[in-house]
């Protein structure tokens, strides 16, 4: 008589290893598990949109969404196409991205950093967005940056400024289309030695924060290389709303010029108490006294009314700029939504097609792919002339603007005018320039 | 020591927007014994009112200019306000003009208004719940009034000038036997110095001269004798309250042109007007305008390059540093009455 050896705990046993053998090929097959973050599944990819819907840039943070949506519309076929039409890759062909239709979810950083990474997080794991785009704020770019080198997704900031974004604080998973304190230092500095002398002594005021110091510290570089001379810097905390007793001590301190590095709120109320002090009619060593406010945006000049009139600063792009990207655009965005779109408006759309772009061109998703494909990526027809996205880095360089407040502005979107177009060369910097040294970019994280 | 001299005006006219704030708030505290965390918002519902006159008098009506274009390109539509058409191009425009002003009388019955809905509405309810709730209630309510004036108005600051004939600075120095423009202060400010003691001077008179200011203050000394005289107090308070809401209003209508309305204006104030009536002494009228004036003139002294290389970051908390050494001091403010907020 034979007896059988098999035994009903020996039998789950076997199966479950002949179980395990026989899937094995296909667990570790990239296309039938998930690689990285995220990795898309069904049909569609989903694209997350983190910017301030409420709190004091809420305004910003609106037109930034109105341009990621006008940039998902473009990406899946809809409308007229906008700027994919001019863009001198031609990797887009309207059909999604990779064949996937594109959807979005949307985020509200409160321009807060801990509430910007606690939507941009809930976006990444509850929603399954493959990409984290916009904000304004260097304070929140830097902490939802880290958030996505954490996650394994890739980031592209919205409206930053401070040098730390890709300085100290650069991470392998993000990327900067907008311009940064030095650059406007480096644009700003001849067009101002040109208009107002190179024998002027300039006073700050800067607002308390690393926006506030890169921005200080590259005017004054900037401007001390020209010839000029600072005075003082006086740091004012940011919740100041009445600047009127830090204006004060400028009347009598024997500078000429006075320069505020301010943004948002703190630009709009330091430069109209300036305005009243009367400041700009003042004959002070013999020189007319003069206001720069060295970061501009649309929607802040507004804010200052008629104070911003012949007022110097800069912005990374305008929609009075004649080129054909930039018409498109203007177009496409005008039609939709009535109005012409705002410097945060383009980098965020135009930063959502260089995503995309940069998907089609790796054949991939994974941010690894798509952080190569972006590093070094040189292109055209985006609104600033010959675009660069530094590997070292992942700052963007291009062409920055010199902007001056309209003397006579015609409508309420006519504040600003073009004074120059500073060309590319003259803003690029050394990777290990002090100003942004410290940090490291590190590797790529595909997370998963 | 003309530095010295400009931050006295500049302490004057912060310690007006602080002293016109704290007043109100001490008027429905004094009378009422409410913790009104709202208040801001009236202060910020005030400088909408001047925006809403402004927007109100340049309604306008179009017309396509063919020889110029808009950023699209098509026909520009021209924008001409109906009260010039009406009143011709000049009148009109001065009248746009002195938008702000005008404000004053168009802000006083809308803010009564709000007052008196705020008081009927919602606050009376809560008399006689401890001042935790009362300060939820309002705060919550504070942040409701934002949100509505953020809908319609959007998150943005908006401009509202002052009339063209009050821009520019007076030269302060000349009068004083100092150069030309060593001291000089803009002209809208003084303006809004000169309204704010207007202000304080009409609401103490007319609680110190009048029959009904005499029940008011006799009602915030002790509510339940005057009740017992027959007086119908609650209504006067009630009116009182209207008042309080009307002062913060007209504090806010004329801070407009000074800093560009936003919605979060008011909250901006708020803590630092609630410290004001805490130094001054809960309850007390006067000590809440000699508070006001007192840390906005040694805010702004902090605020000078000579005492921050001193003491780096001073500005940031001269005013809560100067409350803590106060309320050690002096733990019922400045001018503080027994009993109030004591039991």
């Amino acid at each position: 008589m034979s007896k059988s050896n098999f035994t009903r705990r020996g039998l789950l046993k076997t199966s479950a290893i002949a179980g395990a053998g026989v899937a094995m090929p296909t667990i570790f097959t990239a296309s039938s598990a998930a690689a990285y973050t995220n990795e898309p599944t069904g049909s569609g990819v989903t694209l997350g949109f983190n910017v301030p819907q409420t709190g004091p840039y809420a305004e910003e943070g609106m037109d930034e969404l109105r341009a990621q949506e006008l940039a998902v519309q473009h990406l899946n076929g809809e409308g007229d196409g906008g700027m994919m039409n001019t863009f001198s890759s031609k990797a887009l062909k309207g059909n999604g991205i990779l064949g996937n239709k594109v959807k979005f979810v949307t985020g509200d950083t409160q321009t807060k950093s801990d509430a910007a990474r606690a939507s941009a997080k809930s976006m990444i794991e509850k929603d399954g967005a493959i990409m984290i785009n916009g904000g304004s704020s260097s304070g929140v770019a830097v902490a939802v940056q880290g958030l996505c080198q954490e996650a394994g997704v890739i980031f592209m900031a919205g409206l930053t400024h401070s040098n730390d974004t890709t300085g100290k604080d650069k991470k392998a998973n993000g990327f900067r289309h907008f311009f940064n304190a030095y650059m406007s230092g480096a644009a700003l500095a001849p067009v101002l030695a040109n208009a107002y002398g190179k024998d002027r002594r300039a006073y700050h005021l800067t607002a308390d924060y690393t926006w506030g110091w890169t921005q200080q510290a590259s005017m004054q570089a900037a401007t001390e290389a020209m010839g000029w001379e600072t005075v003082n810097n006086v740091l004012t905390p940011l919740a100041s709303t009445d600047f009127s007793s830090y204006i004060a001590p400028v009347l009598n301190s024997g500078a000429d010029v006075l320069v505020l590095n301010h943004y948002g709120g703190n630009m709009v109320n330091s430069l109209t108490n300036a305005v009243q002090f009367g400041l700009q009619d003042k004959m002070v060593n013999g020189k007319q006294f003069e206001i720069v406010v060295p970061l501009y945006s649309e929607l802040m000049a507004a804010g200052a009314g008629e104070n911003v009139q012949g007022v110097i600063g800069s912005m990374n792009w305008n929609w009075q700029l004649q080129d054909e990207g930039t018409k498109a655009f203007v177009k496409s965005f005008g039609e939709k939504y009535g109005r012409p779109p705002s410097n945060s408006a383009h980098t965020c759309y135009v930063q959502t097609l260089l995503y995309a772009d940069a998907c089609e061109r790796a054949g991939t998703f994974n941010p690894c792919g798509v952080a190569e494909a972006l590093e070094g990526f040189e292109f055209d027809g985006l609104g600033n002339g010959p675009t660069l996205y530094r590997a070292d880095d992942h700052q963007c360089f291009k062409d920055v603007l010199v902007m001056k407040g309209k003397e006579n502005p015609t409508n309420q979107y006519d504040t600003l005018e073009i004074v120059e177009v500073t060309p590319r060369a003259q803003v690029e910097y050394a990777p290990d320039h002090p100003m942004f040294a410290g940090g490291e970019l590190g590797k790529c994280n595909p997370g998963a | 020591m003309d530095a010295v001299i400009l931050q006295i005006l500049n302490g004057l006219d912060k310690g007006s927007a602080y002293a016109l704030i704290a007043l109100g708030l001490t008027l429905i505290f004094g009378t009422l014994g409410v913790v009104n965390f709202a208040h801001g918002a009236l202060f910020m519902i005030g400088a909408f009112c001047a925006v809403s006159l402004s927007k109100i008098l340049n309604l306008s009506f179009e017309t396509i200019d063919e020889t110029q274009t808009d950023f699209l390109g098509n026909p520009l539509k021209v924008k001409t306000a109906y009260i010039e058409s009406w009143f011709g191009p000049e009148l009109g425009a001065s009248i746009i003009d002195w938008a702000v002003p005008l404000a004053i009388l168009f802000s006083i019955p809308i803010m009564i208004g709000i007052g008196f809905i705020m008081e009927r509405g919602l606050i009376k309810h809560f008399y006689k719940r401890p001042h935790a709730d009362q300060i939820l209630v309002t705060f919550g309510l504070a942040i409701v009034m934002q949100e509505i004036i953020k809908h319609y108005y959007g998150a943005n600051p908006i401009p509202t000038p002052a009339p063209d004939v009050f821009k520019g600075s007076f030269d302060f120095g000349t009068l004083l036997g100092f150069d030309p423009n060593v001291i000089i202060y803009p002209y809208w400010r003084l303006v809004y110095f000169a309204f704010a003691a207007v202000i304080i001077g009409t609401v103490f008179a007319f609680l110190q001269f009048t029959t009904f200011g005499m029940v008011v203050r006799a009602g915030m000394a002790d509510r339940e004798t005057v009740g017992l005289l027959g007086i119908n107090i609650d209504k006067r308070f009630t009116i009182m309250f209207g008042i309080a809401a009307a002062v913060a209003g007209l504090a806010g209508v004329m801070y407009a042109p000074i800093n560009s309305p936003n919605y979060h204006m008011g909250m901006d104030f708020l803590v630092l007007s609630f410290v004001v009536v805490v130094v001054g002494g809960m309850g007390s009228l006067p000590g809440a305008v000699a508070a006001g004036f007192l840390l906005g003139i040694l805010e702004s002294f902090a605020s000078m390059n000579e005492i921050k290389s001193l003491l780096p970051g001073i500005d940031q908390i001269i005013i809560y540093v100067v409350a803590i050494i106060i309320l050690l001091t002096r733990p019922r403010g400045l001018m503080g009455r027994k009993g109030v907020m004591e039991d």
